[in-house]
């Protein structure tokens, strides 16, 4: 299944990033820390599948409904997915989790912010939908890192331990290229490569006040927007895929 | 001697609330019971949650991880009625792991395939909400309310189930197979789901005169035959029970003997998942320890800073 | 150390204008949290448009042995509700 336009190109992107940080959090369900922290992952799991669910539905319509929103997520290999390397990678502890969802969130806030400005009326519905889940998002897991950051010398460790290794999956974010082009012209969306202030003046001083230390000289890895992935992503699309490619003919 | 406050109250069906007066035995039987259904919701979300990586469609993981989500937050709302009785989660949880507190032995069946799923919600939705529905009436108010609540959600889940089998009963043949596997397998273990029959339990007697339970086992489980097998039947699925047979006279499905070896069996811990899904839950906790104590640490040491 | 959270009484309100109720509770280490888990926990079906938590340990409650005394001279005070005038038919707005 291959994506004639920028257009598709570019919501693939987006409906991939989501799907895999949903498919990744609903791994945790009956995993938390205490109830009530199972039940706010859930939660945040349900809004990623949910964006998941409505991009798909836009890609559907954009491939001229050749294709269901299921064939997108069950019929597409490693290669053909373009979600960002930052959420195929495992929760790992509960700080690493929170750690993940706070450098992805404050992303998503902000490019919610310049699609719900974008002049094609369905990416511009779905943001603004959207943001308001993100805006939760991002408040619940600031507030764990500043927790976790301020908490035990335990939980100091992990937390920076986490940031620390995460930080190398943050740079891709914030690339753009020619798929982007034609699109930032129409101004149906904004270059991912103006996000990085504002993002990075966020993250530094949540850092700040959890009394963490921002990582430094990081090489950055990419590859995620072009379909090139870390080891992880194979693993979990032979799980989420193995049902209906078992059973071709079958209808669920 | 006149009645009691308590007494009274019950003959007049009007509920107990926690700083009632009441007899030692009306609350731990209700703490037992109470703290059992809660523990049945939580670890109930191992056998289910085990496939929302693996659902199907990405309509049926949202709904699937929606509804395990649900059951947590049953649990909760069956943990927070049972605090007013003067027993903290922490307790309860610790009885829990160590084996002192039960949990509905439903949940030490595996779930094997994606019809499971739909068994689950199905039949042992099914089941239980026939158990939820009447307990709404229960004589404790805050169990009550509780229970209120709860079958209200819950009318989802098992619409839910019915609809994945239903799919697969109408599926490839493959797929009816599933479904029909599933229910062979999920049958038996939902209907003694209702406990003992009504001459063994002894406990049951105690709790109907209090209004704990307002039906006992054997009619709900009953009702829960009647109304289950049509919608088997009409979905072209056979329930496993050579013996069972609509009865013109008593207006009830007369069924076959429940193999209680097996049921007490899994009760006592030698069911295929009891170790699993106790260590998995021991797991979780354990595993959480760490985040409860900074969590706690932290807004200890924004106390500190808001008293200097 | 303890790790045991606090907890705290959840009230929900369902719509504006209503008055709050209470619907359960949730364990919290700070206030912060207890909204957030009162939200995911309380109002998953758009349940509510605000939220208050109290810490359990702050909710005075009646006792029950004093109801007689609390309540019920309140019984007979049936001139504090507007079914008790006898009004003439047909008149309105009032």
């Amino acid at each position: 299944m291959n994506f004639s336009t920028d257009f598709e190109k570019y919501i693939a992107r987006l409906a991939d990033s989501n799907m895999i940080m949903g498919q990744r959090l609903s791994e945790l369900c009956s995993k938390g820390p205490y109830l009530e922290q199972d039940i706010a992952i859930s939660n945040i799991a349900l809004d990623y599948l949910g964006q998941a669910s409505m991009l798909y539905e836009l890609l559907k319509k954009a491939g001229g409904d050749k294709h269901s929103v299921d064939d997108y997520v069950f019929y597409r290999n490693e290669r053909n997915y373009y979600n960002l390397l930052l959420v195929e990678q495992d929760n790992g502890h509960f700080g690493k989790t929170m750690a993940k969802i706070f450098l992805y969130s404050t992303y998503q806030k902000i490019l919610y912010s310049y699609l719900s400005k974008s002049t094609n009326d369905d990416i511009k519905a779905i943001a603004l939908k959207s943001i308001k889940e993100v805006n939760y998002h991002f408040k619940h897991s600031r507030a764990w890192v500043l927790r976790l950051g301020d908490g035990t010398k335990e939980s100091k460790i992990k937390i920076q331990e986490s940031i620390d290794e995460l930080w190398r999956f943050t740079g891709e974010i914030f690339e753009s290229d020619d798929v982007e082009n034609n699109l930032i012209s129409e101004n149906i969306i904004t270059a991912s490569n103006t996000f990085y202030p504002q993002w990075s003046k966020i993250v530094k001083e949540t850092l700040q006040e959890a009394l963490l230390t921002e990582p430094e000289n990081v090489v950055m890895l990419t590859g995620g927007k072009k379909g090139l992935h870390t080891e992880k992503l194979g693993f979990m699309l032979a799980e989420m895929q193995y049902l209906p490619r078992t059973y071709p003919n079958a209808k669920w | 001697m006149p009645n009691s406050i308590f007494e009274d109250k019950i003959n007049k069906d009007l509920k107990i609330e926690p700083r009632d007066e009441m007899p030692d035995g009306y609350r731990s039987h209700l703490i037992r019971q109470m703290s059992q259904h809660a523990h049945s919701e939580i670890i109930g979300m191992q056998p289910e949650g085990n496939w929302i990586t693996r659902a199907p469609s990405l309509r049926s993981k949202m709904i699937l991880l929606a509804k395990v989500q649900d059951e947590a937050g049953h649990g909760l709302y069956l943990y927070s009625a049972c605090e007013t009785l003067g027993i903290t989660r922490e307790q309860m949880i610790e009885e829990l792991q160590t084996g002192k507190a039960k949990y509905s032995s439903i949940f030490n069946y595996p779930t094997l395939t994606w019809a499971d799923i739909g068994a689950i919600g199905w039949l042992v939705d099914g089941a239980a909400i026939v158990n939820q529905v009447s307990l709404q009436k229960t004589s404790y108010g805050p169990y009550s309310r509780a229970m209120i609540k709860i079958c209200k959600e819950e009318s989802f889940h098992q619409r839910q189930g019915y609809e994945i089998i239903c799919t697969l009963a109408k599926g490839t043949d493959e797929q009816k197979q599933m479904a029909q596997d599933a229910l062979n397998r999920w049958w038996w273990p939902s209907i003694m789901m209702f406990g003992p029959h009504d001459k063994d339990s002894n406990r049951s007697e105690k709790a109907l005169n209090w209004k704990i339970k307002r039906e006992s086992n054997d009619s709900l489980r009953q009702s829960f035959i009647n109304k289950t097998v049509p919608q088997a039947e009409l979905i072209g699925l056979k329930v496993p029970d050579e013996k069972l047979k609509w009865n013109e006279k008593t207006n009830h499905y007369d069924f076959g003997d429940i193999d209680w070896e097996e049921f007490w069996n899994v009760v006592n811990g030698k069911g295929l998942c009891n170790k699993e899904r106790i260590e998995h839950h021991k797991k979780a906790h354990n595993e959480g320890e760490w985040v409860r104590e900074a969590a706690v640490a932290y807004s200890e040491k924004k106390l500190n800073k808001k008293v200097a | 150390m303890s790790n045991n959270l606090i907890l705290w009484e959840v009230f929900i309100q369902s719509k504006v204008n209503l008055p709050y109720k209470h619907v359960g509770n949730v364990h919290a280490s700070d206030s912060e949290m207890a909204l957030q888990n009162a939200r995911d926990l309380y109002t998953r079906r758009n349940e509510g448009t605000s939220i208050w938590v109290v810490e359990s340990k702050n909710i005075i409650a009646s006792n029950p042995d004093e109801s007689e005394a609390f309540f019920d001279p309140a019984n007979d005070k049936i001139y504090r509700h507007p079914t008790f005038y006898d009004l003439p038919d047909g008149v309105k707005h009032i």
